[in-house]
């Protein structure tokens, strides 16, 4: 059979069979799954267990129940909260990709500005980004965007190397077969270069969602009027262990989608093969 | 149309690829290689001319004169004629030992690549490349991506693409030496059915003696270290040929001549 034949061929089964197929798919993706939301409950249970059979007082630790319950009291206002870091989070994340790719990119299209510029980016990523946090805050003020260019600055660099590294990963021997077509630089760059970065793109983008989440949580610590990690100095002082807790699941919460976001874009850019796990 | 109509060597075709006195000198950081010194021959069009030689004696340097890769110090390179002038961009086609197809496209779209690069226009160019993908065997595997096949299927996925537009000339460097014995015997065969149907001029750097004779109209023996042509010769065996044909004493007589040649 063709594959036009295939494209044209009538779908067997009618209209039962799409709906089979979602049974089918979800039936695969619970078997692919269930060990790991079971681990989960199991950790969450061994939590709950450790606090009240240990008599663990709630200002060490609190039980999950008492964890959770901390999202139904509208003083702490989470939404605000949670508001505030994930903008910083996903801003400072944006700004990394639209510089780490755009600065690969031009290094990839100028040997000579790549020369004078690397250098100093390496020397920039060197110094501790923490430290400079206080001088973003001098710098920007307090609020959302220092801690923004603080989860900027941290996430920027995996991004730029990897897609650099992608840019330059071109066999030799292709090269020539397009230059053998009189192919322009431009056609090389966006029909061979750009998509054969993508995997390492991603996979620089993956290391990165990790560390804007952190940079944008010790931006707050530094100094900052608001976000999870700030609602989290400021509940230290009242032993309030709950509330920070749940500021920490909730962090971690827009770490994971973040991560996901990544891993699903990835999934619909990227063909299975070329992937870099 | 059969294989047993492919055009005879050497029957008054127009001359395709003039070459004399071609020298090739690499200089890198001052100190200076040279590659090819004085390769002289012809190559008619419609001919499949094999050249073999030890690895590293130029044979793809001379490829990359050819396609216009590399400029060459001495010598002269013709090709095309005054009645029939040569595109170097549109008149060649390239294979390599690696099939060098594109990850993330489909079977079918890495067939067109060249035809994007040129600018042609793409309704024909698709069609073209159904076709040619059927010459190689490979209908109906169309949507798949290159990792969905074998070795040798991607290499005659990346010979569909060397042929997409149409090139005059088709060059290919040692485009079977990846693949198992099995499958690269069965690829010669290939190559001949694919050569005589599409009448194409092929140009077939190879270090293997039986292939290089089992395929070529015509051979041109290589020396290494620097590039010297030691000898050209038509291989007089009929059309199609099968593989047996390797068993015959005229067959181990054009391999003998390129190992005395070859000094082994």
């Amino acid at each position: 059979m063709t594959a036009d034949e295939r494209r044209s061929a009538p779908p067997t089964g009618g209209v039962a069979a799409p709906r089979t197929h979602l049974v089918v798919a979800t039936g695969r993706w619970l078997w692919r799954w269930w060990p790991a939301v079971l681990g989960h409950a199991l950790f969450v249970l061994a939590w709950h267990l450790v606090v009240v059979l240990g008599e663990v007082p709630s200002f060490i630790m609190p039980t999950p129940l008492e964890t959770i319950a901390t999202l139904a009291d509208p003083t702490y206002q989470w939404p605000g909260h949670i508001a505030i870091t994930a903008g910083e989070v996903f801003g400072g994340y944006l700004m990394a990709l639209a510089f780490g790719v755009v600065f690969a990119m031009a290094f990839t299209w100028s040997r000579g500005f790549e020369r004078g510029a690397m250098p100093v980016l390496v020397t920039l990523n060197m110094v501790p980004k923490v430290a400079m946090a206080p001088l973003f805050i001098v710098w920007l003020g307090y609020g959302l965007f220092p801690n923004m260019v603080i989860a900027f600055t941290i996430s920027f660099f995996p991004i730029l190397l990897t897609t650099l590294r992608g840019l330059r990963e071109v066999e030799p021997d292709l090269l020539d077969l397009v230059r053998a077509l009189k192919g322009s630089r431009w056609q090389i760059f966006v029909k061979i270069q750009l998509p054969g970065a993508l995997p390492y793109l991603f996979s620089g983008m993956k290391v990165a969602s990790v560390l804007a989440v952190a940079g944008a949580i010790v931006g707050e610590f530094m100094g900052s009027s608001g976000g999870l990690g700030y609602l989290m100095q400021s509940r230290q002082g009242f032993l309030d262990t709950a509330g920070m807790f749940m500021a920490v699941i909730l962090v971690s919460i827009i770490g994971v989608l973040l991560y996901g976001l990544v891993l699903l874009l990835e999934k619909l850019l990227v063909v299975s093969d070329a992937r870099i796990e | 149309m059969t294989a047993s109509e492919a055009p005879a060597p050497g029957t008054g075709a127009a001359t395709m690829i003039r070459m004399r006195g071609v020298k090739k000198i690499y200089r890198t950081r001052g100190e200076e290689f040279l590659a090819v010194q004085d390769v002289t021959m012809d190559i008619e069009e419609g001919e499949l001319v094999t050249l073999v030689g030890p690895s590293g004696c130029g044979k793809s340097t001379v490829l990359k004169i050819l396609a216009g890769l590399q400029p060459h110090d001495e010598g002269e390179v013709t090709i095309g004629s005054p009645g029939a002038p040569f595109n170097q961009g549109r008149d060649i086609g390239m294979v390599f030992q690696q099939p060098l197809l594109l990850k993330w496209r489909k079977i079918l779209d890495n067939t067109l690549l060249p035809a994007e690069i040129l600018g042609l226009p793409m309704r024909a160019a698709r069609e073209h490349a159904r076709d040619l993908l059927n010459m190689v065997g490979l209908s109906g595997f169309e949507d798949k991506y290159p990792y969905e096949l074998s070795g040798g299927m991607q290499q005659r996925a990346a010979i569909a693409r060397a042929f997409v537009h149409d090139p005059r000339i088709v060059l290919m460097d040692e485009p079977f030496g990846a693949l198992d014995a099995l499958t690269r015997e069965r690829m010669n065969l290939e190559l001949r059915r694919i050569w005589a149907e599409s009448r194409k001029t092929i140009l077939f750097v190879t270090h293997g003696i039986q292939e290089a004779v089992f395929l070529g109209t015509r051979v041109a023996v290589l020396t290494s270290g620097p590039a010297r042509m030691a000898d050209t010769f038509t291989v007089d065996l009929p059309y199609p040929r099968e593989l047996d044909i390797q068993n015959e004493a005229r067959f181990g007589a054009y391999t003998h001549r390129i190992y005395q040649l070859l000094g082994l």
